[in-house]
């Protein structure tokens, strides 16, 4: 089974190296959000701890997670009507190690590109331990391989991708806004507030913004990484039960 | 006990859709010898790539068994999944990926270690007419070519049983006659059965050793080329064909169910 995973990992993560522009598109949006919404930011009192940076990068990352992991269904849609997928369903290799190889070059990929943005986010100003930094990404690593298999999971079992890009999108969208991705949620009124804390990102984001203040033993912290862990744990199950619904005997 | 290397009976598959029920399979009963090209040919919609589906695990029977390279259809798809090669009428191939790559992977999900997956991808390169290609992207082939690609995709793990869903569509007369080369030599070199799905009779008239006509879901009349043209009337396949299925020839372009 590991083995199997390793090599659908090694051949998309084959493909992901041969196709830059890809890799660059996929993180033009964040970078747009850091270059040109994040200096807007840095006069305003945000109510929150240290410069707007602090609370600002921590948002574009789990955007990164959020956006570029619900979206790489369209991947394997493109390859489920190239017939690469039942190709690759005649093999002994499982539908699980299936999902799960693709999974992993996703989180790969997208923890690279956080990287990336941490780097860029440091010329603008923002500051962060190691430690902090490091934490923040396996925040992300854990969101990214959630919503990547879920997104597998689903466009497995719709027709189309415009199908699949409309529920995507429907989903995703205030997802994005309720969870203070953006801007922190200790500017919203009450109501606002109290829905965001409906949405499981909006309990990850606040755990990267701690771990970025160098803040890693407190309940924020704590509720984050249960809550990140969890939609995990949740989505992979129901992923699995999904691809395999679509795929096997 | 026979030594057949596929043994079907009564498979059917139903498809629900919201208009209603599609008996897409109503019962087909196979038995394929070791060694036999087999030509499953019959009009668009009859139920070829659907049973050709089901044969090779991709999709769920709805009623009856089969039996493929000893292994039940229904206990143990993966066991069949490692004596078989499949290969779709879309292909399968994906046109960013190099040749090289897309054969030794496949080797790869077969489970062969990494070298014996290389060597393998040489050794078929080399049968198929191949090495010169190997670093090129698949979608910088042509269609005869891309189709040989895929064939030795479904030849990686030395298959019992080859499953071709109409293998020559699209491709000129050459790359036809290359084709049906190929799947002789298959059958010659490695002892591989096929089953390939056809609508065009010149086609199983040239390659298969038996034919089975498939007609709305159904086996209506199998034999050899021999056989059929004999028995209906003694003129050309066509004529047993039209007399089968009771309708003209189908038209070239193919429509998948």
């Amino acid at each position: 089974m590991l083995g199997d995973i390793g090599v659908v990992f090694g051949r998309y993560l084959r493909a992901t190296l041969r196709s830059k522009t890809n890799l660059f598109f996929g993180m033009l949006q964040p970078l747009l959000f850091l270059a040109l919404f994040g200096p807007l930011l840095t006069r305003l009192d945000l109510g929150t701890a240290g410069s707007s940076w602090q609370t600002f990068v921590p948002g574009v990352l789990v955007q990164l997670a959020l956006l570029g992991g619900s979206f790489v269904g369209l991947g394997i849609l493109m390859d489920r009507n190239l017939g690469v997928v039942d190709r690759m369903r005649a093999t002994p290799v499982g539908p699980v190690a299936l999902l799960l190889g693709r999974t992993l070059r996703d989180v790969v990929q997208l923890v690279a590109q956080s990287v990336l943005l941490v780097l860029l986010a440091l010329a603008f100003g923002f500051r962060a331990p190691v430690a902090g930094v490091l934490a923040g990404l396996a925040f992300v690593a854990v969101l990214s391989m959630a919503l990547a298999a879920l997104s597998y999971g689903l466009a497995m079992n719709v027709r189309t991708s415009p199908e699949f890009a409309a529920v995507t999108n429907t989903a995703v969208m205030p997802l994005m806004l309720a969870s203070g991705l953006l801007l922190p949620m200790s500017l919203a009124p009450g109501w606002l507030d109290g829905m965001s804390r409906a949405v499981p990102f909006r309990y990850t984001v606040d755990a990267v913004r701690e771990v970025f203040l160098g803040h890693y033993a407190n309940g924020t912290v704590a509720a984050g990484a249960a809550v990140t862990a969890g939609l995990a744990a949740l989505c992979l199950v129901a992923a699995a039960r999904l691809f395999r619904r679509a795929v096997s005997l | 006990m026979n030594d057949d290397v596929i043994k079907v009976r009564g498979l059917t598959r139903t498809f629900r859709l919201r208009s209603g029920p599609v008996h897409a399979v109503r019962g087909i009963d196979l038995s394929v010898p070791e060694g036999e090209i087999l030509g499953l040919l019959g009009p668009n919609g009859a139920g070829k790539t659907t049973t050709l589906r089901m044969l090779a695990t991709l999709l769920p029977p709805t009623g009856g068994r089969a039996e493929i390279a000893g292994h039940d259809l229904r206990r143990d798809p993966a066991g069949v999944r490692r004596r078989i090669g499949y290969v779709a009428q879309s292909g399968g191939l994906d046109p960013s990926c190099p040749v090289r790559e897309e054969l030794v992977t496949q080797g790869r999900l077969h489970r062969l270690p990494r070298g014996e997956a290389r060597a393998r991808a040489a050794e078929l390169a080399a049968a198929l007419d191949l090495t010169g290609l190997l670093d090129r992207p698949t979608a910088a082939l042509s269609g005869g070519q891309r189709r040989r690609v895929e064939i030795a995709l479904g030849l990686v793990n030395r298959p019992a049983v080859l499953f071709l869903d109409e293998p020559t569509t699209g491709l000129d007369p050459g790359a036809r006659a290359e084709m049906w080369d190929l799947v002789r030599r298959a059958r010659a070199d490695f002892g591989t059965t096929v089953v390939l799905t056809t609508h065009y009779l010149d086609e199983a008239d040239a390659l298969a050793d038996r034919i089975v006509v498939v007609d709305a879901g159904a086996v209506v009349e199998e034999g050899t080329p021999a056989d059929l043209k004999a028995r209906h009337g003694g003129g050309s396949l066509q004529d047993a064909f039209l007399a089968i299925t009771g309708r003209s020839v189908p038209d070239t372009a193919p429509v998948a169910v």
